[in-house]
């Protein structure tokens, strides 16, 4: 019984952190949605406990927030105990998500009719514990005022007109409220306001993409800029952006959305700034891992899908850079056999089997294998001689294999396995990879439902510490 | 009689999605001497790889439609056709006019490959192969577009109707030296695809799903289930990484062995009656026609080879059962007899179907199976007979404007045609799935 237990819950796990419920290379969405929403359903009716419990886990945020809803959808069915921990659970991990998403969870338990006490005790909290209210209120405006009508909340002062009653109002004493108010009909306010607000007023205002860039660059968040980078160049505005402070893995997707030749000329620059990251995200960790093999997928299924464009070719060259710092001595073989890591793109088919056999050749203390799991030249290969060299050459598991795969299987529940021989791990972003090769322990099957108790409590109570 | 000649194709492993198998071919050495004519990359796009100033020989894949001349109309290759480099202005010698209206030709994307529509493709196919009335094809062809086909079609079937097929080849990963691929459904092998060099099979590797397939891979795709993967095993024997890779280069040799002589058996296995259609430079274009044995893979289809015999371009069609019956009709000594009768002059659409076959015959009792059906004069009310489906009540809206001697012949025509296709009455006389539409959507 907890040998199915935690055979679920890192099915579960594994789910949890891949899958988006968007369009992946080899299935659709509504097959994702699915298989997913199954999943959730599965879990919560058989293990209310740990399915709570994975919310302090590194799931992505898509997973939390469905994970909330279910919670809240179904809060008759818990005891008074099991509500007292999720309800710290929820708080604890709402105020982790980005505040569009929570805003998005809202609603969509106000679509569905989900509006007992308990869930308007936690929207009301949320609200609350907000930094900066009229900010929300501008920039969430919708968001926010249909959650305070969901939860029966009133804002505090001068929120409850301008969200209800804005039509005719004179003025407003919060500076930011007043700005709003002000650029509908005033230029220069509209670029005091958030990026995302801004550009609803200047398309009303018919203020010239470049001008509006160059002066809106100052209101931009982080992503924003690395967003618009390539558009405002088109539209010959400059928005500068530091490459060097950004997250690893959104660096290698814009990395891998340039043209070759781009990357090429760019070079230098954009080595710096990989490197930069992979050295933030490795930490204290750099160089310890000895000699590191990486066998890494860049086959034409590393493209995913429109949705997820080149996600799985992002996760592997994110991962060849942090590999490149956690390793004393690193050999990446990518799948295509090309050696340029900055100017991979998905191409070819995925001969994993004759990679494995190559980086086993350069004798590893760690194997690493990045790949979503379509092992087709031939197919079964890699499977075989994973499976045949653990049982004839490493019996004794002196080298420590682990495959990373961050594509969900919506028809296999879980993120696609290569052989029982090594423990397969979802993986969403290459700064989670330590983490994960820890983990990987527990999905090997030598270690006991008793240790995965214990590491998931331990994650629970870390979490909720961290206030 | 003569063999499939591949060798510089190397047999790749298998990748299967549902109940289609893709096997890839691979070439080593790519062929540059032939290459795929630059309209097929696109003007803008232009020939990759290749050396301008080379003097090589381009091909034009059959049912290629692109715009040669300047008054805009598009033109079809009716079989596949080899070129001249200096020759890249020149329509193809055989090309087949299309005459659309203004808004549909418009609405084509002009980067895109364009083929022709199935339908019509199949039919001058077969007769391309079978020698048939090649003079009245384009006024037959305008015919075929303003009012469809007569009841009596050949059954072939778009890629994209062929279930399965669309997402084996979108999740299919080519192969870096690819030149090739064999298509597998239900694990009975529906096409065969071979092309000089990597780069014009990647160009052409999605026309697959614009290709045509017989009845036979229609049903075998709806009826099948997912096909099994024959996955490697390695033995446990092991004792160094060395006899590790050396297992598993063995399991890759068996593979391939075990495709070319089991598998493809049926295609490669085979003699073909091969007719030179003419040589050009080192490269000779042939079309092929297979024994005819009743109940076997039998492949029709239209070679390229160098001057040592080798396959420079290879595209073949299974035939299905009926297909094949009429095949061995025509091939047999009884149904020579037949075939020289219908072809010596070509058919004109306004006189074939006034006189009826003589009543009695042994030609009147094979007719249905045998040879092309006429086509009937009168205009046919509301859509085609063929795209709006022929259902009891409709069907008789054919006959409208007909004659009692030509009805008769009709109505004989499509009785005999549905007792052959099946037991669904007038609706049998349309595919279950139908062809891709007469209107060109």
């Amino acid at each position: 019984m907890d040998a199915i237990t935690a055979d679920d819950m890192l099915m579960f796990i594994n789910a949890a952190i891949t899958s988006t419920a968007q369009r992946e290379f080899h299935g659709g969405a509504d097959d994702q949605r699915l298989s997913l929403d199954f999943l959730h359903d599965y879990m919560i009716g058989n293990y209310r406990d740990l399915y709570a419990a994975a919310l302090a886990l590194d799931i992505n945020d898509h997973n939390a927030a469905l994970i909330v809803r279910k919670l809240l959808e179904t809060t008759g069915d818990a005891t008074a105990a099991q509500r007292r921990v999720e309800g710290e659970l929820i708080a604890r991990r709402l105020r982790a998500l980005p505040p569009q998403r929570v805003y998005d969870l809202f609603r969509a338990l106000r679509r569905a009719r989900v509006n007992n006490r308990r869930t308007r005790a936690i929207i009301r909290d949320w609200v609350v514990g907000r930094p900066d209210p009229a900010f929300d209120a501008v920039k969430y405006r919708t968001g926010l005022k249909r959650a305070l009508r969901h939860a029966h909340v009133a804002p505090d002062g001068e929120l409850g007109t301008f969200l209800f009653a804005s039509g005719n109002h004179r003025r407003y004493d919060t500076p930011i409220l007043e700005t709003w108010r002000k650029a509908h009909y005033e230029h220069s306010s509209v670029y005091e306001l958030p990026y995302t607000v801004a550009e609803g007023f200047a398309a009303k205002h018919r203020i010239d993409r470049a001008t509006f860039l160059k002066r809106i660059a100052p209101r931009m968040t982080r992503l924003e800029r690395l967003r618009v980078q390539e558009s405002a160049r088109r539209g010959n505005a400059a928005v500068a952006v530091d490459l060097g402070s950004m997250p690893l893995t959104r660096l290698a997707s814009y990395v891998l959305a340039l043209p070759v030749p781009e990357r090429v000329e760019r070079r230098a620059e954009l080595t710096g700034a990989l490197r930069a990251a992979a050295v933030r995200a490795a930490g204290r960790d750099a160089g310890a891992w000895g000699r590191v093999a990486a066998v890494l997928d860049d086959s034409f299924s590393a493209f995913g899908s429109a949705q997820k464009r080149r996600r799985p070719l992002a996760v592997a060259l994110a991962c060849h850079y942090l590999l490149a710092e956690l390793a004393a001595e690193y050999v990446p073989l990518w799948t295509s056999g090309r050696t340029d890591a900055l100017l991979a793109y998905p191409y070819g088919m995925t001969p994993l089997g004759e990679r494995v056999l190559d980086a086993l050749d350069q004798a590893p203390d760690r194997l690493l294998i990045v790949s979503d799991g379509w092992d087709n030249a031939p197919y079964g290969l890699a499977s075989e001689v994973l499976r045949v060299w653990r049982a004839r050459l490493d019996p004794e598991r002196r080298v420590g294999a682990v495959h990373l795969n961050p594509v969900y299987d919506a028809a296999d529940f879980d993120a696609k396995r290569l052989s029982p021989a090594v423990p397969t791990v979802g993986v969403r972003d290459a700064e989670d990879v330590p983490a994960l090769v820890e983990f990987a322990r527990f999905t090997e099957g030598t270690t006991g439902f008793a240790e995965l108790q214990a590491h998931f409590d331990d994650r629970v109570a870390r979490f909720l510490e961290e206030r | 009689m003569v063999k499939l000649d591949l060798t510089g194709l190397t047999t790749g492993p298998a990748q299967v999605w549902g109940g289609v198998r893709l096997v890839p071919l691979t070439r080593d050495e790519p062929i540059t001497g032939l290459r795929l004519h630059a309209k097929v990359y696109g003007d803008e796009l232009g020939l990759v790889g290749v050396d301008r100033r080379t003097d090589y020989v381009s091909y034009i894949p059959h049912g290629f439609v692109a715009t040669w001349t300047d008054d805009d109309t598009p033109v079809a290759a009716y079989g596949t056709e080899m070129k001249r480099s200096a020759d890249h202005r020149k329509p193809p010698a055989h090309g087949m006019r299309l005459h659309f209206h203004r808004r549909m030709a418009r609405r084509v994307d002009r980067n895109r490959l364009r083929f022709l529509p199935m339908h019509m493709a199949i039919e001058g196919y077969l007769a391309l192969h079978f020698g048939g009335p090649e003079i009245v094809w384009e006024e037959w062809s305008q015919r075929a577009v303003r009012h469809g086909l007569s009841p009596r079609v050949e059954e072939a079937y778009l890629g994209a109707e062929v279930e399965g097929l669309a997402d084996a080849l979108k999740v299919f990963e080519i192969h870096p030296d690819q030149c090739g691929v064999l298509v597998y459904v239900a694990d009975a092998l529906a096409a065969a695809f071979v092309v000089p060099h990597p780069d014009d099979y990647r160009a052409l590797h999605a026309t697959l799903v614009r290709d045509l397939y017989g009845e036979l891979v229609h049903h075998y795709a709806t009826l099948a289930m997912p096909v099994p993967q024959f996955p490697v095993r390695l033995p446990d024997d092991v004792e160094t990484m060395a006899d590790l890779r050396a297992a598993a280069v063995r399991q890759q040799a068996e593979w391939a062995r075990f495709h070319d002589t089991a598998m493809a058996d049926g295609l490669l296995g085979e003699s073909y009656a091969m007719g030179r259609v003419y040589r050009m430079g080192d490269y000779a274009l042939s079309r092929f026609l297979p024994p005819f044995r009743l109940k076997q893979e039998n492949h029709i289809g239209e070679l390229i080879t160098d001057r040592d015999g080798r396959t420079a371009y290879l595209k073949t069609f299974r035939l299905s059962e009926a297909q094949v019956r009429r095949g061995h009709l025509l091939t047999t000594p009884r149904g020579q007899r037949l075939a020289p009768r219908h072809h010596r002059s070509p058919p004109r659409p306004d006189r074939t179907a006034t006189r009826p076959a003589p009543p009695g015959s042994r030609f009147r009792r094979t007719a249905p199976r045998g040879r092309p059906g006429p086509l009937p004069r009168g205009r046919p009310l509301g859509h085609s007979t063929h795209s709006a489906g022929l259902t009891r009540r409709t069907a008789p809206r054919v006959f409208r404007g007909v004659g009692p001697t030509r009805r008769r012949w009709l109505g004989l025509q499509l009785r005999e045609h549905c007792r052959h296709v099946g037991r669904g009455g007038l609706t049998g006389c349309v595919n279950p799935g139908g062809p891709e539409r007469v209107s060109l959507r």
